[in-house]
């Protein structure tokens, strides 16, 4: 059986277990942490922080807990995912500390030290995921457990008492001394809902309807399901105020109906919906009204606009950081990112532009590029269709959540309220994101582990050869 | 702390931050073609060469399947076409192949074809299908006379 027999020889890949790759990479990642700590105390106050070992031990046992975690749970998950997200939380919580240096928060009440509790929940919460759920096709049969789920943390802001409104978002649940955003958590059920149902749904949803302009469109009938999610996130945009998740949950559903169908007809329609909704919202809602203005003329509107209201301060003061920082920054402490109102949680980015620069900002956005990367080659090397769609709804997740925030604060599209993944202060998002991660990882994990083997041809045909030779036995006899 | 030094820092943590970039890109580099690429069948060990006197007509067969039967079971005896494939097996009145069996499910599983490899893939039932004592997890590769186990009923591909 040579390799040029293609009657009987399907190629297959074998992918390595790469764990090693991994390790290598973390230890980049958690030099890029720590050496971002270290530049910020360098240049904030001219000495070495004086936590750098406390600080440090804790980062490097967050994450060899999730690496030892990943060799022990899924062995044969993809490389990459892991140390890219530890870069950008570690990242993220230096210049977040740098701002904290620059407010002049005390050692307890900084945003540093709470984004670090956070992360720490983030990478326990990884942990459980990868060990409560050994295969992912499991979550399947929650699928519509998980649909309701997301609904209920979607409406848990509108109730009394525990909802709160923050800068005009009721986005926000009180727990205590903690606040959450369980839109955050709705984020993830969705993914899994929508994977559920459209991988089953999805042939129904395939059958073309009429043809226009080359492009099968899909079915009257067959609308249903995207007009409940149009409706769903223009709820969200009336309700909550809350363009951001309005914007990311119809964008998930719309990117998953068209990888699930195949369909282009469903991108044409789901665009046209979202077209009537910008549309409407433009016309009744001021505070949409106002954020495509601030969009279109930003400078205008600097600080306060003509009608003495509207206000593009945090977006041109964004600009201006980024300008001013140019290729490469002006180095941790030398920049004034303080200027930039929520400058560690919607603006870091700005932030990073302004200290670190275009060769920083540039890198970052690589590295998203290849999370994304990363959780659609996974969908491509899934053996499931529910592997498949998870994967893809997870990976776009970030994706879309990146474009609006990054696309939103460099001025490409009109601003909205979301975080940068791992990379903002927010416990809400990040622990979430931690979860996606392992979600990803677990697929990952099926997907590349080697098949098992079944008993071939040529045991069967041993196994048959000793049966005749019984027979034979019997007839010399 | 000098201008000088300043600079160095924010160039030395610009490197950094770009040799991790690159590093990553050269893991997933490798990722993709360092994958050694196999046969499915040469996946398999190799067989031991045939003992004793085997006659070249019992040696292995390289048939062609051309349908799924049931062996074991109550419904015993019933075949159906590979070209239908891909072939649900389960209790409810959509599958190809309808089992009376109360340990299988409504769509149990399917047999389907990718290249010339026959998969058997469990659709997330609840008592599982079964190749020899062994559980499956995934599509897994059968080919003419593995027995694919269903509750209580056994299937296999016949030429």
């Amino acid at each position: 059986m040579s390799g040029f027999t293609p009657a009987s020889s399907m190629p297959i890949f074998v992918h390595r277990s790469r764990r090693g790759a991994e390790l290598v990479l973390m230890i980049l990642a958690v030099a890029v942490g720590i050496g971002a700590y270290t530049a910020v105390g360098l240049g904030v106050e001219g000495k070495i922080p004086v936590d750098i070992v406390g600080y440090g031990t804790w980062l490097v046992v967050l994450l060899v807990a999730a690496h030892v975690g990943v060799r022990l749970m899924a062995p044969y998950a993809d490389p990459v995912l892991l140390p890219l997200v530890a870069m950008l939380n570690g990242v993220g919580l230096a210049v977040i500390h740098r701002l904290d240096l620059a407010a002049g928060a005390s050692e307890t009440d900084a945003f540093a030290r709470q984004q670090l509790i956070w992360m720490t929940l983030g990478v326990v919460l990884f942990l459980i995921t990868l060990f409560l759920v050994p295969d992912h096709r499991m979550l399947q049969r929650f699928t519509y457990t998980a649909g309701l789920g997301a609904v209920v943390m979607l409406i848990l802001p509108m109730l009394p008492f525990i909802g709160k409104t923050i800068n005009g978002a009721r986005i926000w649940i009180n727990l205590g001394p903690v606040s959450f955003q369980p839109g955050e958590v709705a984020k993830v059920l969705l993914v899994i809902c929508f994977a559920g149902y459209l991988a089953v749904h999805r042939d129904a949803l395939a059958l073309a309807g009429r043809r226009f302009a080359g492009i099968d469109l899909p079915r009257g009938r067959d609308l249903g399901p995207l007009l409940m999610m149009w409706a769903i996130s223009l709820a969200i945009l009336v309700l909550q105020r809350d363009l951001g998740s309005s914007l990311l949950f119809y964008g998930l559903f719309v990117v998953t109906l068209y990888v699930a169908t195949e369909r282009k007809g469903w991108i044409v329609v789901g665009g046209l919906l979202f077209a009537g909704g910008v549309f409407a919202a433009l016309t009744l809602f001021s505070h949409v009204r106002v954020r495509v203005f601030t969009w279109l003329d930003p400078f205008k509107y600097y600080p306060v606009g003509d009608d003495g209201v509207t206000s593009s301060g945090q977006l041109v003061e964004g600009l201006f950081g980024m300008a001013w920082g140019g290729m490469i920054g002006r180095g941790f402490g030398s920049g004034e990112p303080w200027r930039i109102p929520y400058a560690n949680s919607d603006f870091i980015i700005p932030a990073i532009g302004e200290e670190l620069g275009l060769t920083a900002i540039l890198a970052l956005l690589l590295c998203y590029g290849l999370i994304v990367e990363r959780g659609l080659r996974t969908a491509i090397v899934a053996r499931d269709d529910f592997g498949k769609l998870l994967s893809v709804g997870l990976a776009s997740s970030i994706a879309l959540q990146t474009f609006v925030v990054v696309g939103g604060v460099t001025g490409l599209i009109p601003l909205t309220g979301l975080t940068t993944p791992f990379l903002s202060y927010g416990g809400s998002s990040l622990v979430a994101n931690w979860v996606i991660v392992a979600l990803l990882l677990r697929v990952s994990d099926q997907s590349r582990r080697p098949l098992p083997t079944a008993p071939s041809d040529e045991d069967l045909a041993a196994e048959e050869t000793q049966i005749v030779k019984l027979d034979k036995g019997a007839l010399n006899r | 702390m000098s201008e000088l030094t300043l600079f160095l820092i924010r160039v030395a943590y610009l490197a950094i931050l770009w040799i991790f970039v690159l590093a990553a890109l050269s893991v997933i580099r490798s990722d993709m073609f360092g994958a050694r690429v196999t046969n499915a069948s040469a996946g398999q060990p190799a067989a031991p060469p045939a003992r004793g006197k085997a006659p070249a007509a019992r040696a292995p067969r390289r048939g062609v399947p051309t349908h799924v039967a049931v062996t074991t079971g109550s419904n015993a005896g019933v075949t159906v076409p590979l070209s239908q494939a891909p072939i649900v097996i389960g209790r409810g009145s959509d599958a190809a192949i309808i089992l009376d069996d109360d340990y299988a499910s409504t769509r149990h599983a399917r047999i389907a074809v990718s290249g010339d490899q026959w998969f058997v893939e469990d659709l997330g039932s609840t008592n599982g299908t079964y190749i020899g004592s062994v559980r499956i997890n995934q599509p897994t590769a059968i080919s003419l006379g593995t027995q694919v186990r269903i509750g209580k009923t056994i299937l296999e591909l016949r030429k």
